[in-house]
C-alpha cells in the first residue's frame, strides 16, 4: 500500500459559475493510484463540482488538475482516461445493454471480436450475464446501476468516477452495492472517486475520505481518522452523532466543559479555548453521584441494538447511547474516559475581521470599517493610553496619532451577539448557512450577501436557510491595532 | 373526491359529436365521392385516370419533390436553431424561441404578400424563378412548424446523455451522430410530418406569388372550382392514403424509440 504514486492532483482549484460566488474556494487534493477516495459533504457543498472537473464536464476557474503529472484541466471528457457512473445512470435509451456497454469501445474503434469479449467480461463482473439483448427500459433500477458501472469499467479507465451512484437505490440494495463496489475496486485495481452525502456509506467504502463543506476541504483522512479525530466542529457534527461543548483547557491535560472538569489526553496549552467532542457511545452511565457529571434522564428510546438517552446535566444536555433502559426522571451519573474526549482548539478565525479606521471626529469618536459594517467607537476603545485634546489624538509619548487608514482587527464573541428575525433590526442581514448544537446552546453561522460569516450563539432554534439579522452591540466589539 | 354534475362519459359527448360531424363524416364523404362517378355508381375510373394521365402523375411527382426539398431545408435550418435554443445557456431562451415562432401570429396573407414584395425587389420578375420562389415561400411558411417539435424534443433531452457520450470517448461529431441525433428522432419525425404533408398541398402560397407551378393542392382546387367533386375527392383520398401510409411508417419508427426511451 505504501509508496503509491499520485495519480490525480488538484492544485489550488477554484470554481465559480457566475464570476461572483465561488462554488469551490481553493482546493488542493492528491489522489493516489488505486485508492478508493470518497468526497463527502452535505448537498450543495461542491463535491459534485469537484467530480465534474475531474471528469472534464466543468473546467476550473483557477488552478490546475494534474493526471499523471500532466495538466488535464482543459481537456474535454472524451480525451481523458476517466469514466463516470452518472447519478441517474444516463444509459442510452436507444441502445440495448450490449450497445450501451460497447459504446466507449466503439468510439475508440476497438475490434468487434475484442468488444464482444470485453462486454461479456464486464457483464460477468456485474453479475448480469446474458443481458446483452435486453433493452434498457426493461431493467430494474439496480440492474441499470450495474449496467452503468459495466459501461464505465469496460473501458479500463485509470479513474472511475461515481456521482452519488447509490442514492437512487433502496436501503437493502444499497448495502449490497456498497460491498460489491468495494469488491470490484479490489478486483479491478482502478482508482475510484466516489461522491456521496451519506457519511455511513463513505466510512464503509473508502480508503480515504475527503470531507467537504461550503466549497472547502474540511478534513482528509482514513475513515477512522475522520470519525475519531475530527478536525473541526463541522466534521464532528457531520460524521456520526456527537456531543459538542465549548470549553477551556483549565490545566495540563485537563479540560473544563459542560460544567465539569475532565482529565483528557490532548496536550494543549493551558487557558486556550476549546471545543470538546464526546461521542454518545463513549459515555458511561454510572450510579447517581459517582460520575463526573450528574443529571436527569429526559428521554430514553430503543433503537434496535441500543438505547438513545438524553440526560440533562444542569444547563447542558448530553446524548448517551447505552444498553440499559433508564426511565425518564431517573438521576444518573455520567463518566467519560480521558481518551474518549476529543479536543479541538477553538477556531480563532471565527468573528475576526480585518478592518480599517476611517477617521476621528471632534468628539474623539473613531469610525471603523470592517466586514459589512461601519461603526463609531470611542478612541479609548482602540488607543487606551492615548489622550484626545483639541481635536488631536496624542499617544502616551505625546506624538500625534494619524488615525485614518490604520489597519485593525475587529472581533466579537459569538455569545455577545444576537440573532433577530427582523431583517432590518440588526447590524447586518444574512442567511443561516449552518448551525450546531453545543451542549447548552446553538452556534449559528450567518452569511451576509457579501459572503462574510458571523457566528452567533443563541439558545433559540432557527433553521438553515432562514433570513435573519445579526445584532452586534458596540460594547461587544474588540478592536486591536493590526 | 366530490362527484361533479356530469360523469366522464357525458362530458366526452360534445367532442365525440364534433369528431363525428367534422372529421369522420367528411372522411367518408371524400372516399365516397372519390370512388363513384358523376351518376353515383361505384367506379375506379377516376382512380385509373389519375395514374394513367401523365399530367396528374407529373403533378404528384412535382409536389413530392417540392415537399421533400422544403422538408429537408426546413430540417437543416431548424435543427441548429432548435438545438441552440434548447441547449444553449441563454437567460431568455423562451423569448428567443418566440421570435422564431412569432411569424405564425401574423396573418398568413400579410406575411406572404410581404415576402412577395421582397422577392420581387430582388428578382425583378417573380416569373423568372418559379421553382426557387416556391421553395423559399414554403420554407418561410413552414419553418416554425419544424422548430417547435425539434425544440420540444431537444429541451426534454437529458444533458447527462451528451455528457455520458463524451465521457465514453465520443468526439463532438460522434456524440452528435450516435447520441443526439438518434435521441431526437421523435422530434424530427413530428417536425417532418408537420411540414411534409402540408407542403404537398398548400397551393395558396403559390397562387399568391402569381406562380404557375402546379402542385397537388392546386389540382384539387381546380377540380373543385369546376364542380368536379369526384376527381377532386379522389385526389384528396389519394393524399389521405399517402398521409396514412407515412404516418404508419413513422409511428412504427418512433414507436420503437419511444418504448426504448421509457
Amino acid at each position: 500500500m505504501e509508496n503509491r504514486k499520485t495519480l490525480i492532483e488538484l492544485k489550488n482549484v477554484r470554481k465559480s459559475y457566475d464570476g461572483k460566488t465561488n462554488v469551490i474556494e481553493d482546493i488542493s487534493l492528491e489522489i493516489l493510484e488505486g485508492e478508493f477516495v470518497t468526497l463527502l459533504g452535505p448537498s450543495g457543498c461542491g463535491k459534485t463540482t469537484i467530480l465534474r472537473m475531474i471528469g472534464g464536464f466543468d473546467t476550473p476557474s483557477d488552478g490546475q488538475i494534474l493526471l499523471d503529472d500532466s495538466d488535464i484541466s482543459l481537456l474535454p471528457p472524451n480525451k481523458r482516461p476517466i469514466n463516470t457512473v452518472f447519478q441517474k445512470y444516463a444509459l442510452f435509451p436507444h441502445l440495448n445493454v450490449y450497445e450501451n456497454i460497447a459504446f466507449g469501445l466503439k468510439m475508440r474503434k476497438v475490434s468487434k471480436v475484442e468488444t464482444d469479449k470485453l462486454v461479456k467480461e464486464a457483464l460477468e463482473l456485474v453479475d448480469l450475464e446474458g443481458f446483452e439483448e435486453r433493452s434498457i427500459n426493461t431493467l430494474s433500477g439496480g440492474q441499470q446501476q450495474r449496467i452503468a458501472i459495466a459501461r464505465a469499467v469496460v473501458n479500463r479507465p485509470k479513474v472511475l468516477l461515481l456521482d452519488e451512484s447509490l442514492s437512487a437505490l433502496d436501503a437493502k440494495m444499497r448495502k449490497e452495492m456498497q460491498l460489491e463496489l468495494k469488491q470490484m475496486h479490489k478486483t479491478l485495481g482502478i482508482t475510484f472517486v466516489f461522491v456521496t452525502h451519506d457519511q455511513e456509506e463513505a466510512l464503509t467504502m473508502s480508503d480515504k475520505v475527503v470531507v467537504i463543506a461550503d466549497g472547502n476541504i474540511q478534513q482528509v483522512g482514513t475513515p477512522e481518522d475522520i470519525y475519531n479525530e475530527p478536525a473541526n466542529v463541522f466534521v464532528a457534527d457531520f460524521i456520526g452523532e456527537s456531543n459538542i461543548f465549548n470549553g477551556v483547557m483549565s490545566d495540563k491535560l485537563t479540560a473544563t466543559f459542560a460544567g465539569a472538569v475532565f482529565p483528557c489526553v490532548d496536550d494543549l496549552e493551558k487557558g486556550i479555548k476549546i471545543d470538546a467532542v464526546v461521542r454518545p457511545e463513549d459515555v458511561d452511565v454510572v450510579e447517581a453521584g459517582k460520575g463526573q457529571l450528574s443529571g436527569q434522564v429526559t428521554s430514553c428510546d430503543f433503537k434496535g441494538t441500543f438505547y438513545v438517552m438524553f440526560v440533562q446535566c444542569g444547563q447542558y444536555e448530553m446524548e448517551v447511547h447505552c444498553f440499559d433502559y433508564f426511565a425518564p426522571g431517573t438521576t444518573v451519573g455520567l463518566n467519560v474516559d480521558p481518551d474518549m474526549i476529543h479536543i479541538i482548539p477553538y477556531d480563532m478565525s471565527i468573528n475576526h475581521y480585518e478592518g480599517q479606521l476611517e477617521g476621528i471626529n471632534d468628539e474623539g469618536i473613531i469610525t471603523v470599517k470592517f466586514a459589512d459594517l461601519v461603526r463609531k467607537v470611542d478612541y479609548k476603545n482602540i488607543y487606551a493610553d492615548a489622550s484626545f485634546e483639541e481635536g488631536i489624538l496624542k499617544a502616551a509619548g505625546g506624538e500625534t496619532i494619524n488615525v485614518a487608514g490604520t489597519n485593525v482587527t475587529v472581533s466579537f464573541e459569538p455569545s455577545d451577539a444576537d440573532i433577530s428575525d427582523d431583517a432590518n433590526e440588526g447590524d447586518v442581514t444574512g442567511t443561516i448557512i449552518s448551525f450546531y448544537y453545543i451542549g447548552d446552546h446553538y452556534s449559528y453561522t450567518v452569511r451576509s450577501e457579501s459572503e462574510e460569516d458571523y457566528v452567533v450563539d443563541e439558545t433559540d432554534l432557527w433553521n438553515q436557510g432562514d433570513l435573519v439579522s445579526v445584532v452586534i452591540p458596540d460594547e461587544a466589539l474588540k478592536i486591536v491595532l493590526a | 373526491m366530490k362527484k361533479g354534475f356530469f360523469d366522464r362519459r357525458q362530458l366526452a359527448l360534445p367532442y365525440v359529436l364534433f369528431l363525428l360531424v367534422f372529421v369522420i363524416l367528411p372522411l367518408f364523404v371524400v372516399v365516397y365521392y372519390g370512388f363513384t362517378d358523376a351518376e353515383g355508381h361505384l367506379s375506379f375510373a377516376n382512380f385509373l385516370a389519375f395514374f394513367t394521365n401523365m399530367r396528374t402523375v407529373g403533378t404528384l411527382v412535382y409536389s413530392l419533390v417540392i415537399a421533400i426539398l422544403t422538408t429537408i431545408i426546413c430540417l437543416l435550418l431548424a435543427y441548429p436553431v432548435a438545438y441552440i435554443l434548447a441547449k444553449g445557456e441563454y437567460a431568455r431562451k423562451h423569448s428567443f424561441l418566440m421570435v422564431f415562432v412569432l411569424p405564425m401570429w401574423i396573418n398568413f396573407t400579410l406575411r406572404i404578400t410581404a415576402l412577395k414584395e421582397i422577392l420581387t425587389l430582388l428578382e425583378g420578375n417573380l416569373a423568372f424563378h418559379p421553382f426557387l420562389n416556391t421553395i423559399i415561400c414554403m420554407v418561410y411558411d413552414f419553418l416554425p412548424f419544424m422548430i417547435m417539435p425539434l425544440f420540444n424534443s431537444l429541451a426534454k433531452l437529458d444533458n447527462s446523455m451528451l455528457e455520458a457520450g463524451a465521457d465514453l470517448y465520443a468526439s463532438p461529431v460522434q456524440n452528435f451522430l450516435h447520441v443526439l441525433l438518434p435521441l431526437s428522432v421523435p422530434g424530427i419525425v413530428s417536425g417532418v410530418t408537420m411540414v411534409f404533408l402540408p407542403a404537398m398541398t398548400n397551393y395558396v402560397v403559390l397562387d399568391m406569388v402569381y406562380n404557375s407551378t402546379y402542385i397537388m393542392g392546386s389540382l384539387i382546387g381546380s377540380y373543385f372550382s369546376s364542380y368536379d367533386w369526384n376527381n377532386g375527392s379522389l385526389i384528396s383520398a389519394i393524399l389521405l392514403m399517402m398521409i396514412g401510409l407515412v404516418t404508419m411508417v413513422t409511428n412504427r419508427l418512433i414507436g420503437d424509440k419511444e418504448v426504448a426511451s421509457r
